[in-house]
């Protein structure tokens, strides 16, 4: 698939060089002081921050178990329960508390996982280049024939749908979008004066990788971490809504894939968990954007 | 006899991020006869190409023409509505730009985008028209032009890409052709073959060239007028051979220093001092003060110069002009 | 020839992939906990002692895994990609059967995507700070972030009951079956919703791909010299612009084949679509591993089908590509 690769790399804007900064300040301190400077990504960062807060302080302010029956099936939104019932008169309310809980770390942690087995393949395929790329590039292009979400769905049917089995899928089907952008980052970076100069120093490959390029490759690896955490939170939920969600635990993608088929008795079960699984992934993105405006200030424009 | 082209007090401005207008060209007049080519002339930055670009009314966003005139054959372009405009494009007047490698479309043959300039102006039928557009790649001088018509950009070497876009430019037999540093990005035996070819096509068709270049000495030959222009500014005009012969702004006469030799055949007077590359940079938009533009960089500045705003072109013979305190001083 | 060669050299690529993909269905199988009988007559396939023997002798589970394996594939190369016992059917045919009106779905889908994205990446690239491209931008962003099946949802329950217009479940009207041209109509109108929520996605997708394009191609060099042509505005437009601008957007439309294919799992259980997201559905609920291999397997299939036409178009679209240049 090298000319998709290749094509890739023309539909794709040539990530540009290291940003330039003033000796004075730090690199992420500089890029923290442009992100703030981003409307939309501060808008981001609080709706994100809200979330959050709601899902640890939550169950303070409204302590009701969410898997618990509380009243009647379907009652809807009123003062008893603010967000209504479920088919099973459990609180809607509690559930996207408590729910948000299992999502948000689902996204965070599968995310991570993305991330890292993506930088691993991308960083040693880029860095050695020859026979190790040949060989991460068939395999990366051997999951890219796969629909990630239909092979998370294999994969948590076989193993069974737990919490964790489902975040490991989700980080095991798609990471090959960050493996194809830090190769082609250490590819660039590679070649460049200053790393030549380290390897005439003699520093080791690992010492190369670790401590030379890859703090140079981070920008673009940074933004594509946090948009992976809004791709990760949307396979969670469409795998909870396909009947693959833990039933022990309760995720916004779950609410919605158990009250589905009641969508037309109880509108208020569905949207406002489809409708937080909106707005995180919605926060997300618009940190993605703020953190690619500060760390690729050339492409601020777009 | 009405000249082809001519410009007058032609003032154009660049807004800049605070949305203020930033002065890019400032009064610039020229007149140009049929079949006579003007070449103006300065480093990068001084305004060439926005000349350029302005008479064919296709500034970039943000650039606006603040002032003057542009009248092609009697015609004011400047209250042209876009429509005319479009229609005098390509037909009446035409442009080469200066880089053969990005101007032409990569997803078409080279004939398709001849032929189109003859279908669209010409009314052809899309048969004459793309038997026509094989004619003017003969007419550029390209070797099996039938096979060369159907050719991608991307199978042409820069010198051949830049003959496709004359053959374009010529394709309506324009009256004006507005040729944009065509052989920069050209190796030099290529340039001297585009410039044989561009005044060999003027012999025959007597268009109107207006030739923009940085490179005083390529032109000398080709060129009927040279206008000199500096920061935004025309600091020296007149006919070719009086300027390459007695240049009088020490920008000209940096200029033709930098350049190896004429072709014109004078010898270089005794008196010159060598000036070699003029040091310093054209002062940036915005930078431009009332004053003498060329002073920060001038070898020749007095306290006279110092101490007054720059000249008006001034003629120091029949035709030759030139902005300059100092400039009855310097021809002495 | 040339063509012939390349053509060739992906087939070759994608029959490799392909044993990769079965390779690895055959591990899963070996992997998942339980036993692999379990797994293969899935666990409610109503998995008699009977057939639990049938089954050790036919896949040979009491031989060695490499030989197991090679049993495997020998089997699917002649078509034979295991049994649904809950569907009481071959896989192959279950597939093939599920497998029109999943492409009807991401057809429709792709068409309305790619038309109106371009349509509206396009537009608003002529003014960069317009109202249309600050909509685009928050098109895009909007339908990044909106699940597909909450869309779906919001869709079914605005159609299906604040203003019945269109259909909403199903591929054709149970009630009163149709034939010949009404038949298709009528097909045509339960695809409306389902292929809408699927395009919105790329739609946002596409609209905001197309607009940055077009706000580059329109800043190339040969978009001004086709301006000083004196070409009306609409042949810059079209002829000189936007078949630059689908450049790029051929080959995300390529790449993302896969997830289109997701998508419209998703979008099949929404409105009950009978197609092979639905069977997915139905096989995870039923745990019946057979044909969820199987259509994992020809999911593989059609994403490498797509990037073969993908790459086709792509040659067709930039002579560049055809020469051989890249």
């Amino acid at each position: 698939m090298s000319t998709m690769e290749s094509r890739l790399a023309m539909a794709q804007k040539p990530v540009p060089a290291v940003t330039k900064v003033p000796k004075a300040v730090s690199p992420a301190r500089a890029a923290l002081r442009q992100f703030m400077k981003s409307p939309s990504g501060v808008a981001g960062a609080v709706l994100l921050l809200v979330l959050i807060a709601g899902t640890i302080f939550g169950p303070w302010l409204h302590p009701v178990d969410p898997l618990d029956i509380v009243g009647m099936p379907f009652a809807p939104p009123d003062a008893d329960a603010l967000f209504g019932t479920d088919y099973l008169g459990r609180d809607v309310l509690a559930g996207l508390i408590y729910g948000g809980r299992a999502t948000l770390t689902v996204g965070a942690v599968a995310a991570l996982i993305t991330i890292v087995i993506g930088v691993t393949v991308g960083a040693l395929a880029g860095f050695f280049g020859g026979w190790v790329d040949a060989l991460l590039v068939k395999i990366s292009e051997f999951f890219q024939v796969l629909p990630p979400l239909l092979f998370a769905m294999v994969l948590v049917t076989l193993f069974g749908p737990k919490l964790s089995t489902i975040t490991v899928a989700i980080g095991a089907v798609s990471w090959t979008s960050a493996a194809r952008l830090t190769r082609a980052e250490f590819m660039r970076l590679r070649d460049l004066d200053f790393i030549k100069a380290s390897r005439a120093a003699g520093a080791g490959n690992l010492h190369l990788i670790l401590r030379v390029v890859l703090p140079n490759a981070l920008p673009p690896i940074i933004v594509s971490a946090t948009l992976a955490i809004g791709t990760a939170i949307l396979f969670e939920g469409g795998l909870s809504f396909l009947g693959l969600g833990d039933p022990n635990t309760m995720s916004w993608g779950l609410m919605i894939g158990q009250n589905r088929n009641y969508v037309l008795d109880a509108w208020w079960a569905v949207t406002f968990p489809g409708a937080a699984i909106f707005l995180a992934v919605l926060a997300v993105s618009l940190v993605g954007d703020g953190v690619n405006d500060a760390v690729n200030p050339r492409l601020r424009r777009r | 006899m009405t000249p082809v082209l001519s410009v007058e007090n032609l003032s154009v401005s660049m807004t800049n991020r605070d949305g203020d207008l930033v002065p890019v060209l400032e009064n610039l007049s020229f007149n140009i006869d049929k079949g006579r080519t003007i070449a103006l002339v300065g480093e990068s930055g001084c305004g060439k190409s926005m000349t350029a670009l302005a008479i064919m009314r296709l500034l970039p966003e943000g650039f606006v023409i603040t002032g003057g005139r542009i009248v092609l054959d009697g015609e004011d372009l400047l209250a042209a509505r876009p429509k005319r405009m479009r229609a005098l494009r390509g037909d009446a007047m035409s442009m080469v730009f200066q880089e053969p490698m990005t101007a032409l479309n990569p997803l078409y043959t080279v004939g398709d985008q001849i032929a189109e300039v003859l279908y669209y102006h010409r009314r052809l039928s899309r048969k004459d028209a793309a038997e026509q557009a094989v004619q003017f790649l003969k007419a550029v001088q390209i070797p099996a032009a039938e096979q060369r018509a159907k050719a991608y950009p991307h199978q042409m070497s820069g010198g051949m890409r830049q003959r496709v876009m004359i053959a374009m430019a010529l394709a309506c037999r324009p009256k004006l052709l507005i040729a944009d540093e065509p052989t920069t990005a050209l190796d030099v035996t290529v340039q001297a073959q585009i410039f044989d070819l561009l005044a060999q096509l003027q012999d025959e068709t007597e268009t109107a060239i207006v030739l923009i270049t940085h490179d005083l000495g390529a032109v000398a030959e080709l060129a009927d007028e040279i206008a000199v222009l500096y920061a935004g500014r025309c600091i020296e005009t007149g006919p070719a051979h009086e300027i390459a012969a007695r240049p009088r702004h020490p920008y000209t006469r940096g200029l033709l220093g930098c350049v190896p030799h004429l072709a014109v055949g004078v010898a270089k007077p005794e008196v010159w001092t060598d000036l070699g590359e003029i040091p310093g940079m054209v002062p940036g938009l915005g930078n431009r003060g009332p004053d003498c533009a060329f002073l920060a960089r001038c070898a020749n500045a007095s306290e006279l110069c110092r101490s007054k705003p720059q000249p008006p072109l001034g003629h120091v013979e029949a035709g030759h002009a030139v902005s300059c305190w100092r400039a009855e001083e310097i021809a002495a | 020839m040339a063509l012939l060669t390349h053509l060739f050299g992906k087939f070759a690529n994608a029959v490799v992939l392909l044993l990769a993909v079965l390779v690895m269905n055959f591990c899963l199988i070996h992997l998942a906990p339980g036993d692999p009988v379990q797994v293969i007559a899935g666990e409610m396939g109503g998995a008699s002692p009977e057939v639990i023997a049938a089954l050790r002798a036919k896949y040979g589970l009491d031989h060695s895994l490499l030989e197991q394996l090679f049993t495997y594939l020998g089997k699917v190369v002649h078509g034979d990609f295991g049994y649904s016992y809950y569907f009481n059917q071959p896989v192959l045919g279950l597939i093939l059967q599920r497998l029109p009106a999943t492409l009807y779905l991401a057809a429709a889908s792709l068409v309305i995507a790619v038309l109106i994205g371009t349509v509206l990446g396009v537009i608003s690239a002529r003014r960069p700070n317009g109202l249309l491209s600050h909509g685009v931008t928050v098109l895009a962003l909007a339908g990044h972030a909106a699940p597909i099946f909450w869309t779906g949802l919001l869709l079914l329950l605005l159609f299906g009951s604040v203003w019945p217009i269109l259909p909403v479940s199903g591929m054709t009207d149970v009630v009163d079956p149709k034939t010949g041209l009404a038949y298709a109509a009528d097909v045509a109108k339960h695809l409306v919703l389902p292929s809408i929520t699927l395009g919105l996605v790329f739609v946002a997708q596409y609209s905001r791909l197309a607009r940055v394009n077009m706000i580059d191609v329109l800043s190339a060099d040969y978009i001004r010299t086709a301006h000083a042509k004196g070409l009306p505005e609409r042949v810059v437009l079209v002829k000189h612009a936007l078949r630059n601008t689908l450049i790029p957007i051929v080959t995300v439309v390529g790449l993302q084949f896969g997830n289109l294919f997701a998508g419209a799992v998703l979008v099949e259980t929404v409105y009950s679509w009978p197609g092979m997201g639905r069977l997915v559905f139905d096989s995870i609920l039923r745990r019946d591993y057979p044909t969820l291999m199987g259509v994992l397997f020809f999911s593989a299939v059609m994403v490498i089908a797509a990037n073969i036409l993908t790459d086709l178009v792509y040659r067709l679209i930039d002579p560049r590509i055809r020469a051989g240049a890249r």
